[in-house]
């Protein structure tokens, strides 16, 4: 889409909806809607101007401007650069009219907007927290609010090395860990009220009673949050009529490690380790995004070779998802950790490549701002090349000759935990859930970014929108990563790896940007917001992982049990990500 | 192995030799147990991804009789706290840790497990969970390898080769308590600090000077 159409098009919005605003601020883009407005500019916007896909919502806490502000991004399935919109509310109340009647996808998303930032959203129809408990004290992510380890508000800490010493952050707190408790606060008078507010959301009886012969009693059960099948620290809580699910209501945040707080507290660069640890299968990929948000900001780029590079990574990373998806699914299929096997087998492989490039297996924390880290060391690049031209097609063959006309597979997951692809985009899937339902959108061919432009490759994309297809559709993927790489071995150049110098402190100017990649899980967005101060002002992550998780209650009800655990694991998500 | 189960330090008569062993109650039962430790299957986080893959063929630690994952903390020996532990998840890893039958052992994998790690100035993290259930053997690393697993598990292996039935934990004759559960209040509590946390929320009220201090009589 070039300029002028744009332009164009953004004239004609304010034509059509003449109380919006652009936002003026240096630095920053997209509109400003009044409150009352957003609901009609939103499904206007969705309705004759084909943004269809509200990607992201979150909060930013404005302190100094007295201000909250929650944040749109908003796509059309058919490609092109995302549009933001934004809804301003004094800091003192700040209520906004919720988008989820309309867009079940933002559900989560205000959910965690207002678990963190505090904006309340009127209407949503299940406003509680999401990420902490029902009773924490406060919004974390308000900038006035003080977590118990409280030091100072940016990194560097000063407090940190006084004289060479370390100060245990426990020593200073009076119960030696780390705990903090208002005022006037009486435990023996207090009453969990989390566990409740959890079943009472599956206690909603709002189907049928059926009127055949034998009547039984529905039950809830809890599945997880230690469950073998739950891929991690997730909770699901159940309502069964026999063994058919008629409720289901996930529950997260079991690993919530507060990643934006600390990031907001962090330098731009500190980050960058800190997102290896979203997606922990996945460490290089959300490098790439954080690095692209910034270097927005920045107005840079990497050296070709650099750029390269990148892709190179950003791929295998890619095989290793889809690897460990398929394996991991197997697994709940009841094919226990023999297919994970031959899929680790792979796996460790590639680690050894990323090993080799950063120094650590899974935390590579391999790319920079305008650049990467260090370049390939001798015999990688060959080692890369044996690998994906000679052994991994191959053994890529292996896994689909075993598995995909396996009997029991296809009746296991054929027609199973169906969403349709209108389904999918009203609730803001992304990634192989979104294409395997039909969709063929795919970041890297709907709007570029890196290289991605240059490469031959076809969006994989499958129709029936059940468990096997979203097992195919990774296949497909992987398959198309090795025509990525293929082309990456042939076509990179020599030269630097990182433009001007490597700097500890990188100088970002202030202003707003919006970096995504197409994630092995999906659209994987960094929102990030700048002063011109060492520290982003608000840093947020677009987690697939955790937006994908918002149609599972659609996809799981009236199927078994035993299928809900398959359909979770057809998702594939990964918990450090969801709860972040 | 065999030959160190088999010298005690006592001496066999000749014509005897290589038809009996001598040993001590201790040692077998040490044996027995050192090579059957079952890990409960539970991952928390990124540590746990490391812990799968010393599961996997390249590592593979049944090679120490630990192939044996349980999902049931009824039916496991070890707990592997492999990753980071949140305020929100530690009620239940206190709970399976109650429920674990003795004899039991706790490692703690990676940074976070042990002391927080890299979250640990997070609002929502546990300092380490040696905060709350005794932890046996630490794995330093963010994530450990699985070789540094591996390490650590024979480690653990060492560590009940020292145990004696004599003094064992298990075998006394005092009740073993169970540790109270951690309770989600505004923040996270400890049963046993109710009173602590109660006269630090009052002093903390004084001191903000929310309410006067009645002493106006
Ligand atoms: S120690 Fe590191 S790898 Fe392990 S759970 Fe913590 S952050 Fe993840």
């Amino acid at each position: 889409m070039s300029e002028e159409v744009l332009v164009e098009q953004k004239s004609e919005l304010e034509e059509r909806f003449p109380d919006i605003s652009r936002d003026e601020r240096k630095g920053y883009a997209g509109f400003i809607v009044p409150p009352e407005k957003i609901v009609e500019f939103a499904t206007g916007l969705r309705d004759e101007f084909g943004y269809d896909f509200l990607s992201s919502v979150t909060g930013v806490d404005y302190l100094p401007e007295d201000q909250m502000e929650v944040v749109y991004h908003a796509y059309k399935t058919t490609g092109g650069p995302e549009l933001v919109y934004k809804v301003q509310v004094p800091r003192d109340n700040p209520v906004v009219p919720s988008l989820t009647p309309f867009f079940p996808g933002a559900d989560l998303q205000e959910r965690e907007a207002w678990d963190l930032v505090g904006i309340r959203f009127e209407g949503h129809p299940n406003l509680k927290r999401v990420l902490t408990w029902e009773g924490f004290e406060g919004h974390p992510l308000q900038k006035d609010w003080q977590e118990p380890f409280y030091e100072e508000d940016g990194k560097p800490f000063k407090s940190r090395w006084p004289g060479g010493d370390v100060i245990r952050s426990e020593d200073n707190n009076p119960f030696n860990k780390n705990v903090d408790y208002p005022e006037g606060f009486d435990p023996a008078l207090w009453e969990p009220v989390g566990e409740s507010a959890v079943y009472a959301g599956v206690g909603r009886l709002d189907h049928a009673v059926s009127e055949t012969a034998l009547s039984t009693d529905q039950i809830v059960v809890n599945l997880g949050p230690q469950h073998p099948s739950t891929h991690g620290v997730f909770r699901m809580v159940v309502r069964l009529e026999g063994e058919t699910v008629v409720d289901l209501e996930p529950v997260m945040g079991y690993l919530h490690r507060n990643h934006e707080k600390i990031g907001e507290r962090n330098t731009f660069l500190m980050n960058i380790p800190f997102t290896d640890r979203l997606d922990y299968f996945n460490s290089m990929s959300n490098n790439f995004g954080y690095v692209l948000a910034v270097e927005k900001l920045m107005g840079t780029k990497p050296p070709e070779r650099a750029e390269y590079l990148r892709v190179m990574m950003a791929e295998l990373t890619r095989i290793v998802n889809h690897l460990a998806a398929i394996g991991f699914l197997l697994n709940d299929l009841g094919a226990f950790f023999t297919p994970l096997l031959y899929a680790f087998e792979e796996r460790e492989l590639i680690l050894d490549i990323f090993e080799a490039v950063s120094g650590s297996r899974m935390m590579c924390n391999y790319y920079r701002f305008a650049g990467m880290a260090r370049d390939l060391p001798e015999g990688v690049f060959e080692q890369v090349k044996s690998f994906v031209l000679d052994r991994l097609p191959r053994k890529i063959d292996d896994l689909d000759t075993f598995l995909t006309n396996n009997e029991i597979i296809r009746a296991r997951t054929i027609g199973i935990g169906v969403l349709t692809a209108e389904q999918a985009i009203t609730h803001s899937a992304v990634g192989p859930v979104l294409r395997a339902s039909g969709v063929p959108y795919d970041i890297r061919r709907a709007d570029p970014y890196g290289i991605y432009d240059r490469f031959e490759f076809d969006v994989a994309v499958r129709y029936h929108g059940d468990i096997y297809d979203r097992y195919l559709i990774r296949l497909d993927e992987i398959r198309q990563s090795i025509r990525i790489l293929e082309q990456v071995i042939r076509d990179m150049p020599e030269g630097p790896i990182q433009e001007g110098k490597p700097q500890y402190q990188v100088r970002v100017p202030p202003g707003e940007a919006y970096g995504r990649v197409e994630g092995p899980k999906g659209e994987l967005g960094f929102y990030v917001v700048s002063n011109g101060k060492p520290n982003p002002w608000r840093y947020h992550v677009r987690a697939p992982s955790f937006i994908n998780l918002t149609p599972l209650g659609v996809m799981g009800k009236n199927y078994m049990i035993a299928d809900v655990v398959t359909i979770l694991g057809s998702i594939d998500i990964v918990l450090g990500e969801t709860d972040r | 192995m065999t030959d160190e189960l088999n010298s005690p330090g006592y001496d066999i008569p000749p014509e005897m030799d290589g038809q009996v062993a001598i040993t001590t109650l201790d040692k077998v039962y040490n044996w027995s147990r050192r090579n059957s430790i079952w890990p409960m299957m539970f991952g928390l986080a990124c540590c746990g991804i490391e812990m799968i893959c010393a599961a996997t063929s390249r590592f593979d630690f049944s090679r120490f009789g630990m192939e044996v994952m349980r999902p049931s903390p009824r039916q496991s020996d070890l707990m592997i706290v492999s990753g980071t532990v949140t305020k929100k998840m530690i009620p239940q890893i206190v709970r399976l840790y109650n429920q674990m039958p003795e004899p039991k052992y706790v490692l703690a994998m990676g940074a976070c497990a042990s002391g927080g790690g890299p979250f640990k100035e997070g609002y929502s993290v546990v300092d380490g969970v040696d905060k709350f259930i005794p932890v046996d053997v630490y794995v330093p690393g963010c994530p450990p390898t699985p070789q540094a697993l591996l390490h650590g598990l024979i480690t653990l292996q060492k560590k009940i080769d020292m145990q004696s039935i004599k003094n064992v934990r298990w075998y006394s004759k005092d009740p073993v308590e169970a540790i109270p559960i951690p309770v989600l209040g505004p923040d996270l509590m400890d049963p046993r600090e109710f009173e602590l946390i109660k006269e630090y929320s009052a002093e903390k009220q004084v001191e903000e000077g929310e309410l006067p201090v009645v002493d106006e009589a």
